[in-house]
């Protein structure tokens, strides 16, 4: 958060802090992104590790949920098949807002070694929802993971939540991919 | 008891129902009549030799260049009794392919011969629940035939990726194509 500067500066108690409404909400969003406990395949091992006490993904605020109903995120990991696929797409629906997807690993980012031969897999699961951020890999390690929520974090403390967004489907997606089109 | 002996059992037993046999090398065989198979399935559980009394596997296999083309059903067989495995196969049509259920000698056979009903088409007559255990309920064809050939969707979704989705992800752009407003229809939760 920024300083205090100008008259303002040393004029207040220590306990008093002034910020803008945007910078606080951001502030609480990314810090408790609750993810839904969801694995479709050998990525869900990796993103355990990620919770498991060595990586440690509490650290970042998030705790995993059994409901759709109270996550914030869906790290969809591993592969879609098109049967699997539409479950997806009715869990992230029943997500409340505001909520964001990592698609985790090649087959969620674009069927991976399913591209061409794979009858039964789903070419990317960005063709049911939308995703904030893809961590490449096959599967990617826990630190990539992280790395992708930290990525996620980041997107989040440029939305806006009070001020006009983009023209999204309530992810705030476009509002922080293009913030100068917007304003 | 070695491939050779458990192969002239069957012959003894079955005679011109035992077709052919492989009794060498690392993964024995004998191919038997389709229309014999559950008769020749309960002697080789029941009988005190053979002792099968596992079905390790259950699967088939299209044969689409042999003349004429055919499916055949393998059944990977081992007893506990006597630590010896052998396999059995079954040739059917492709034209009919249609074989009795051997789920009354092993009741695992029930998974195995859906599944195999839901990449073949393989019709187990007298199973007693013969529907897709894999694929969607909804879902047309059978994939792991050798003639199969991927739809363009499936219930809106791509099935065979677009050139313009290849240049997407050749790029590292999102290759979705959207559009999320709409939900795949679920014949299961619906």
């Amino acid at each position: 958060m920024p300083a205090i500067t100008g008259v303002l500066q040393n004029k207040m108690p220590d306990n008093l802090v002034f910020t803008t409404v945007d910078e606080v909400v951001n502030w609480a969003r990314k810090s408790s992104m609750w993810p839904m406990t969801f694995g479709l395949a050998c990525c869900a091992i990796e993103m355990m590790a990620t919770g498991g006490t060595r990586y440690d993904w509490n650290r970042f605020g998030l705790i995993p949920r059994g409901t759709p109903r109270q996550s914030d995120l869906m790290i969809v990991a591993g592969t879609v098949t098109l049967k699997m696929a539409t479950r997806v797409k009715r869990l992230y629906e029943q997500m409340a807002e505001p909520k964001y997807v990592i698609s985790m690993g090649s087959c969620a980012n674009n069927g991976g070694p399913y591209w061409k031969y794979g009858y039964h897999v789903l070419k990317g699961v960005d063709e049911v929802v939308p995703v904030d951020v893809y961590v490449p890999g096959c599967p990617p390690r826990p630190e990539a993971l992280l790395y992708g929520v930290m990525k996620l974090q980041e997107k989040i403390q440029e939305d806006r939540v009070f001020r006009k967004k983009g023209d999204t489907l309530g992810s705030l997606v476009g509002a922080s991919q293009a913030p100068e089109a917007l304003r | 008891m070695d491939a050779e002996k458990i192969h002239a059992r069957l012959a003894e037993k079955f005679g011109d129902k035992v077709q052919g046999a492989l009794v060498t090398g690392p993964s024995p065989y004998t191919i038997v009549a389709a229309d014999a198979i559950v008769r020749i399935a309960e002697f080789c559980k029941s009988d005190a030799e053979l002792a099968f009394d596992n079905l390790m596997c259950l699967s088939a296999v299209d044969y689409i260049k042999e003349t004429p083309p055919r499916f055949e059903v393998v059944y990977h067989l081992l007893s506990y009794k006597h630590t010896h495995k052998h396999a059995l196969k079954a040739h059917v049509s492709r034209e009919t392919p249609e074989i009795e259920t051997v789920e009354s000698v092993w009741p695992v056979a029930n998974w195995h011969e859906r599944e195999a009903f839901d990449m073949f088409g393989i019709r187990f007559l007298g199973h007693s629940d013969l529907r897709r255990i894999l694929l969607p309920d909804d879902w047309e064809g059978y994939p792991l035939r050798k003639d199969w050939v991927d739809p363009d969707f499936y219930n809106g979704m791509h099935v065979k990726p677009t050139a313009q989705m290849a240049e997407r992800a050749m790029a590292g752009e999102a290759i979705g194509v959207g559009p999320f407003a709409f939900t795949p229809p679920n014949k299961h939760t619906l």
